[in-house]
């Protein structure tokens, strides 16, 4: 049976069914704050670690994406940035860039 | 009583003044009494926070010592590299976060009427309760070993005078003699703990008094960072550290305090200092207020850390049954962050959203040779907390023009820094 078929119309209208089912993800700002125990509260790293603070959007996920693919070398943001979908980067960056 | 027109006015300002000036959307929540008991990274964190997500909540922490000394870090005070006084931390960041800190030593609970007392009879009621106690040590875990026992074979697990004691024995001992270290099976508090101990023990003993060993003998057969570890022993001190897996008879069958030996199936040996590290449990009070499982530890809802055993109680840090979440200061840090955002959406009514859950654990090998193993966690279908598929690891197998283990021994110093900031204020 072809999966474009009503196959896949069954799949749509089951995917909103099973997200609710359960509990929402963490958001931007839980996996934000998580970042903390590294960059410091509100991102206020004093010392070689980078300070998250000041930084815009734009920047937090462009540094992300390459950390995730290996292309920007680094010790251990390579191997914790793997752990984020694409969103999820976008939610943590979207707080990040709030933080004063 | 009758409230002015202009008082109401002024109070509704503050309110909406509040919202504006960068509050998280969370600080509307409802009010209500949190009580947390112990303020290691943990409960600290999580006390922090609650006043963080929702300055209008009641939050008292319960604390028998007035100040907090870690464990993290607690090895380089051994290896002397590092003051006592560099890694003891006071609450008066706590207190100004808003959170009431009251010394005192929970010994009960009862979870039906939400009352905790402590020793002195002061009984404190609450709406929701942080249970953040960190580890007990089960001495008859070994037999032999006990806590007097622990005056001369430190454990040295939990910071402070026993810290200091295994220092002074480490200044005594002789040039030649053998340290031995008694490694204790799984779960127990900081996985590489150990393993960084020696390391850090043999950079003082290759430098001070180089002709001496160390032995560790393990109840397991393998250990956190083992191959970054023991790569870096041949290569920083080679010959020095000898590690016995539990296969090979390196689990400890007994301990002698007065003839300074340890037995094993690896044999009788005679230690100039000998640090056992027991096996542990979650602290006291979840024993007694009936919060632990049949193997000692607390079992949780992984996606807030709600008790499985009681009501309106959570359960922070060492003491929780984290799935593959290791028992690590960074740990407990991160679900104290968890605990905070479920107990201020629960009061206000909400679901609490999925939990942000992360581990980074450093270690030096020596104060210029650092490396670290990270995960990112989620919680799968069986409602188990596992590591997120194809990220976090350990550091690399060979360090490139990076100089990854300088710049992650800078990361560890750093490391430490930011989450005692975050977590005490």
């Amino acid at each position: 049976m072809d999966i474009r078929g009503p196959m896949a119309a069954l799949v749509t209208c089951l995917l909103p069914m099973v997200a609710s089912a359960q509990t929402v993800g963490p958001s931007g700002q839980a996996m934000a704050q998580a970042c903390y125990v590294c960059h410091g509260p509100d991102g206020k790293s004093v010392g070689p670690i980078a300070p998250l603070v000041g930084l815009p959007k734009d920047h937090i996920v462009r540094q992300m994406a390459e950390f995730k693919t290996d292309r920007r070398p680094g010790t251990i943001m390579n191997r914790i940035a793997k752990g984020y979908t694409d969103e999820q980067i976008v939610a943590i960056a979207d707080f990040i860039a709030t933080l004063k | 009583m009758t409230t002015t027109r202009r008082s109401l006015l002024k109070t509704v300002g503050a309110a909406a003044g509040l919202g504006v000036i960068g509050m998280p959307a969370l600080a509307q929540g409802a009010a209500g009494r949190v009580v947390v008991i112990g303020a290691g990274f943990g409960g600290a964190t999580t006390a922090r926070y609650l006043k963080r997500l929702n300055a209008a909540l009641d939050v008292t922490l319960v604390e028998r010592d007035d100040r907090f000394i870690t464990c993290p870090f607690s090895n380089y005070v051994v290896a002397g590299f590092r003051k006592i006084e560099d890694i003891t931390h006071g609450f008066d960041g706590l207190t100004k976060a808003g959170v009431k800190v009251v010394k005192g030593e929970a010994t009960a609970v009862d979870t039906t009427g939400r009352l905790v007392t402590l020793r002195d009879g002061t009984k404190l009621s609450y709406d929701k309760l942080v249970v953040a106690p960190g580890i007990e040590l089960n001495y008859a875990g070994v037999p032999g070993y006990s806590e007097a026992a622990s005056e001369k074979m430190p454990h040295a697990w939990k910071a402070g005078p026993q810290t200091l004691l295994l220092r002074r024995q480490l200044e005594a001992m002789p040039d030649g003699g053998t340290f031995i270290l008694c490694a204790p099976g799984n779960p127990f508090r900081c996985p590489p703990g150990p393993y960084e101990r020696v390391s850090v023990v043999a950079w003082y003993l290759k430098n001070n008094k180089p002709k001496s060993k160390i032995l560790v003998l393990d109840a397991k057969d393998a250990f956190s960072k083992q191959g970054l570890f023991q790569a870096a022993w041949e290569s920083e001190f080679p010959g020095m550290i000898t590690w016995i897996s539990g296969k090979d008879g390196g689990k400890v069958e007994s301990v002698d305090p007065t003839s300074m030996t340890v037995k094993s199936g690896f044999g009788n040996e005679t230690g100039a200092v000998i640090n056992v590290i027991p096996p542990q449990r979650a602290g006291a009070i979840a024993q007694t207020a009936g919060l632990v499982a049949e193997n000692g530890w607390c079992p949780v809802d992984p996606t807030t850390f709600a008790s499985a055993k009681a009501q309106n109680v959570y359960i922070v840090g060492d003491a929780s049954i984290a799935g593959a979440m290791p028992k690590s200061g960074s740990s407990a840090n991160v679900q104290g962050k968890v605990v905070a955002a479920a107990i201020v959406a629960i009061l206000a009514g909400k679901a609490a959203d999925g939990p942000a859950l992360l581990n980074i654990c450093y270690s030096l090998v020596t104060p210029d040779y650092g490396i670290s193993t990270t995960d990112v966690y989620q919680v799968n279908a069986d409602k188990v907390i596992v590591t997120t598929p194809n990220s976090g690891g350990v550091s690399v197998k060979t360090p490139t023009a990076l100089n990854e283990r300088k710049l992650e021994a800078e990361y560890t110093v750093n490391w430490y820094k930011s989450i005692t900031a975050d977590t005490w204020g």
